[in-house]
């Protein structure tokens, strides 16, 4: 439990995707089955078991401290975990040698003033371990001989079938047996409050580069497996066959398209492909298949592969035939498909709400279908493909579920005034909904990844407008020198005349040069300070002119400029221009209209 | 020195020592402890800036921490000096002062103050944990005992620096393209560091910013060994990888760390131990190792000086004040302001420009 709890705060301070890789990787390469196992399970959402309150764990610590003592500590740590986590009562002597020997020869392993533990008995969970031989080779066994604090397994095995009247005695013996960091590793672990920036996709990723794999081939086999992950560990070590995914609605690594330039079309023939709107809603897959005993079996995933079925229960009745589609997720009012910023109410929330389902109805619009029952058609040409989608959603006849038209175009002349005006070129009151084109040969394989030449998206252009830069922030990790972060602000009528009101963030879209060069603009004009804020100096005629692109606008009454940015980043740096010349807010209000 | 009862003199404790404006004032001996304003006669337990002002008329200290205030503050930082050695006994005034390793830096002392049959020991800042680059901590029996209390919240558990050690290793060899900034406080912390990774066998060069350099020449100078040090001026950055580098903790932060070929950040505090505290300071590594005692070793000494009245400063006074009382002894904050900021932010940061 100490290792994996050492992962998890060395994870929690890493901002790095690669170096949380490399983390997670070591990790699993040094720490034993079933461990390991369990420890990749917590790390992808895996693991369920019934979570303790936080009043369980203030009634632990209240029974073990000085009431004015906790509340101070509490104060100042700022979190139940943490400050339960340190202050809890050691019960293990320190090594000798750290304590110095001075004239009184004192040394802290005397601890006479605290309980005496000496009748620790091992925890339930390490027999019920050792019972369930969980540790094929028995290297875990032979650790645990030696060493009384629980292991991940003891802990996960144990919280699996633990009774409720159990679990304050069974937490307070692990408290007691592990250190600081295992504490608070086991208290988020059990109070289900685990969150330090891995997603489910990067923790796999991690166990693919144990083996040298493709991540593509452990997302294929992972709906198939069950902690503590035996056999995935035994292939990716090369000690056995790759499992084999016997789930009847598995996950299919998604195709993506390259964002096409002018200069591509030159080397393209219009008649080679088909063209679709490209919908701005969230790109997933729709699978249902049947299970060994004909139950029909049905789930979304997003994109890179995430379980997200159980935030749109609304859409699974209409997923009741056997096969596997590509498509976008929306939200229709009335027929109408809604922008973005209405979809956005249905994503990261913790519980679906009746209210929420009533008031954002969820669609699925078809791209792709991928199989047809038990045939697998990513071998097929796309047309031969669409071919087979349009038969699947007629036959399916679901008002949840259509399909995405295509766009009848001769050449890119064609196309690309469709793109401009997609409401006369059939997307009509849906075109709010369209963030540009989508175009695929008509003999493109369905290959995962980013294939060169298959499929290209041609977005909208998006909008632009002159900024002026107000207070820049100090990145995170690599950038942690550079200031980095930029709000920016737009002039609007103030009491005594024309005052910037910031109107965004941005963060990227600038080159490393760049970056640079607006370091040291920052540095130089700095009017004030305010820990990592550096306010920039934004006057008239002293400032500097940042051209932001963003996808879309929406109001937003948090925000004192009353509107909020899509996808804001930095295009270009206007060295040349006087903030005096930059947008105005009328400008942006405008857009919302 | 068995300590007599304070009524059989008749002198209060607060007779000997008072907190004033400028410090720990001591009317019968015509001195100040570790005055935070330019008094005529100074008594300083330690170097630290915080500590060990400069523009005093007469400073009475250790050898090594009136080296350390020439080091920093010039030749001239004093109207006149007189060291003094752990042990040595001396009469100012109406008073006797000893000195007493604190285990805090090199040159750290405790101060203890008889006068009359009544001893205060103010101790300054300490620590009780294992440090190879001073004289560990002394216990001094007592009537009062004048506490730190930096980490003054049960919070605050050390534990074993070399854990921490073994944690930056770990990391180094985990990251062999990468190189390791570690911030340290210049005076003490970076030293202890470094002591620490020669003793866990660490035996490649160390690398420091200019601001450690004099500082750690000084304690090579007095016999602590810290195997082969380099300044990282001038270094190539590719040079720089799987090595680690000590640095004043501000500049872990700055421009400076631009030279690092994609460098983690890690800072040894014992503030580390709080989570909130390291992500505010953007560490990637965060090192649990402090020269304070935590709370442990804070609330063992209070008992173990047998004083029955002690006197809280500089930190978390309520919750150790609480403590005490709690234990049956006398408990009182003491409201000196002007400690806490161990290695002068101010100075850091002219190093700091300097080195950018
Ligand atoms: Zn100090």
């Amino acid at each position: 439990m100490n290792r994996f709890a050492e992962l998890l705060d060395r994870l929690s301070y890493e901002p790095g995707r690669n170096n949380k890789l490399r983390l997670i990787t070591s990790y699993l390469h040094r720490a034993e089955d079933p461990d390991r196992g369990f420890a990749l399970a917590a790390l992808t959402g895996a693991l369920s078991f019934k979570h303790a309150k936080p009043g369980l764990i203030r009634e632990l610590i209240a029974a073990r401290s000085d009431p004015v003592l906790f509340a101070l500590s509490y104060d100042y740590v700022g979190d139940l975990s943490e400050t339960v986590a340190l202050m809890w009562p050691s019960s293990l002597p320190l090594p000798s040698g750290e304590r110095s020997t001075g004239v009184a020869q004192r040394s802290r392993s005397g601890e006479g003033d605290l309980p005496d533990r000496t009748e620790l008995t091992p925890s339930p969970g390490s027999r019920l371990a050792a019972q369930a031989d969980l540790s094929p080779e028995g290297r875990g066994e032979e650790r645990r001989r030696n060493d009384p604090t629980p292991t991940l397994t003891d802990v996960v095995t144990t919280l699996a079938t633990l009774g409720k009247a159990e679990l304050p005695a069974q937490l307070a013996r692990w408290l007691d047996e592990l250190d600081e960091t295992g504490r608070w590793a086991l208290l988020k672990l059990v109070t289900g409050s685990l969150r330090i920036g891995v997603s489910a996709r990067l923790a796999k990723t991690a166990a693919a580069a144990l083996g040298d794999k493709d991540p593509h081939d452990v997302e294929l086999i992972w709906p198939g497996l069950a902690p503590p992950y035996l056999e995935l560990f035994a292939w990716l070590e090369g000690r056995a066959d790759k499992p084999v995914n016997r789930d009847p609605a598995p996950f299919r690594p998604v195709m993506l398209a390259h964002a096409i330039a002018d200069a591509d079309f030159g080397n393209l023939d219009a008649a080679d492909y088909i063209a679709e709107w490209k919908w701005d809603g969230i790109r997933i897959q729709a699978v249902s298949g049947a299970d060994q005993h004909g139950q029909i079996v049905s789930r979304l995933y997003s994109r890179t592969g995430e379980d997200i079925t159980n935030s749109f229960p609304d859409l699974l009745p209409s997923l009741r035939r056997p096969g596997a589609i590509d498509g976008e997720l929306l939200v229709l009012r009335e027929g109408r498909v809604q922008t973005f910023n209405v979809l956005q109410q249905r994503l990261n929330r913790k519980t679906v709400t009746s209210k929420l389902l009533k008031e954002y109805p969820i669609h699925l619009r078809a791209y792709d279908l991928l199989s047809d029952g038990e045939n697998d058609l990513r071998t097929l040409p796309f047309e031969a493909r669409r071919g087979k989608l349009e038969a699947f959603i007629a036959e399916l006849d679901d008002p949840r579920i259509d399909l995405s038209a295509t766009i009848p175009f001769d050449d890119w002349e064609r196309l690309s005034a469709a793109r401009k005006d997609p409401v006369s070129a059939g997307a009509g009151l849906d075109a709010d909904a369209v963030e540009g084109v989508m175009l695929k040969r008509r003999d493109a394989l369905y290959l995962p990844g980013r294939p060169k030449g298959q499929w290209w998206k041609w977005k909208h252009d998006p909008h632009i407008i002159d900024a002026v830069l107000m207070y820049a922030q100090r990145g995170h990790g690599k950038r942690s020198s550079f200031y980095s972060d930029y709000t920016f602000g737009v002039w609007t009528d103030g009491e005594g005349g024309d005052v910037l009101v910031p109107v965004g963030k941005a963060y990227f879209g600038f080159t490393d040069e760049e970056l640079l060069q607006i370091d040291r603009f920052v540095r130089r004009n700095t009017a004030e300070k305010f820990g990592p804020v550096r306010h920039v100096v934004h006057a008239p005629d002293q400032g500097l002119v940042l051209e932001v692109a963003f996808e879309g606008l929406a109001r937003s009454p948090r925000h004192k400029s009353g509107v909020a940015m899509r996808f804001p980043r930095i295009s270009r740096l206007r060295w040349d221009k006087p903030p005096r010349d930059a947008d105005r807010l009328e400008t942006l209000q405008r857009l919302l209209d | 020195m068995s300590p007599t009862p304070a009524y059989i003199t008749g002198m209060r404790p607060q007779d000997i020592l008072l907190p004033v404006a400028a410090g720990l004032c001591c009317k019968p001996g015509g001195f100040h402890i570790d005055p935070v304003r330019p008094v005529e006669r100074a008594v300083i337990t330690h170097g630290h800036s915080d500590h060990a002002r400069p523009g005093h008329g007469a400073v009475l200290a250790t050898h090594e921490t009136l080296d350390m205030m020439r080091l920093r503050y010039g030749e001239n930082f004093a109207g006149s000096t007189q060291a003094i050695r752990y042990g040595e006994e001396l009469r100012l005034g109406d008073v006797t002062v000893t000195f007493h390793p604190a285990g805090h830096v090199l040159g750290s002392a405790q101060i203890a103050v008889s006068c009359g049959g009544t001893c205060i020991v103010a101790s300054g800042d300490y620590k009780d944990a294992h440090d190879p680059t001073c004289t560990p901590f002394e216990l001094v029996p007592c009537d009062v005992f004048i506490t730190e209390a930096t980490f003054g919240l049960p919070v605050f558990r050390h534990g074993d620096a070399a854990g921490e050690v073994d944690k930056l290793l770990a990391s180094v060899k985990l990251f062999p393209e990468r190189a390791h900034l570690v911030g340290a406080y210049s005076l003490g912390k970076a030293q202890r560091l470094i002591a620490l990774l020669r003793e866990v066998g660490y035996d490649a060069p160390i690398y420091l910013h200019g601001a450690m350099e004099k500082i750690t020449n000084y304690y090579v100078g007095r016999g602590v060994p810290l195997g082969e040090l380099r300044a990282v001026k001038g270094v190539k950055k590719a040079d720089l990888a799987g090595t680690i580098t000590l640095a004043p903790p501000s500049a872990t932060s700055d421009i400076w760390t631009r030279r690092f070929p994609d460098p983690v950040t890690a800072f040894a505090s014992g503030w580390m131990r709080v989570r909130a505290r390291a992500r505010q300071r953007g560490v990637e590594l965060p090192l649990v190792i402090s020269d304070h005692a935590d709370w442990d070793g804070l609330t063992k000494t209070i008992k173990a000086t047998g004083a029955g009245e002690v006197w809280v400063t500089h930190g978390q006074e309520d919750a150790l004040v609480h403590w005490c009382t709690a234990q049956g002894l006398r408990a009182r904050p003491l409201d000196l302001v002007g400690y806490g900021d161990e290695d002068g932010d101010a100075a850091l940061a002219s190093s700091e420009a300097a080195e950018a």
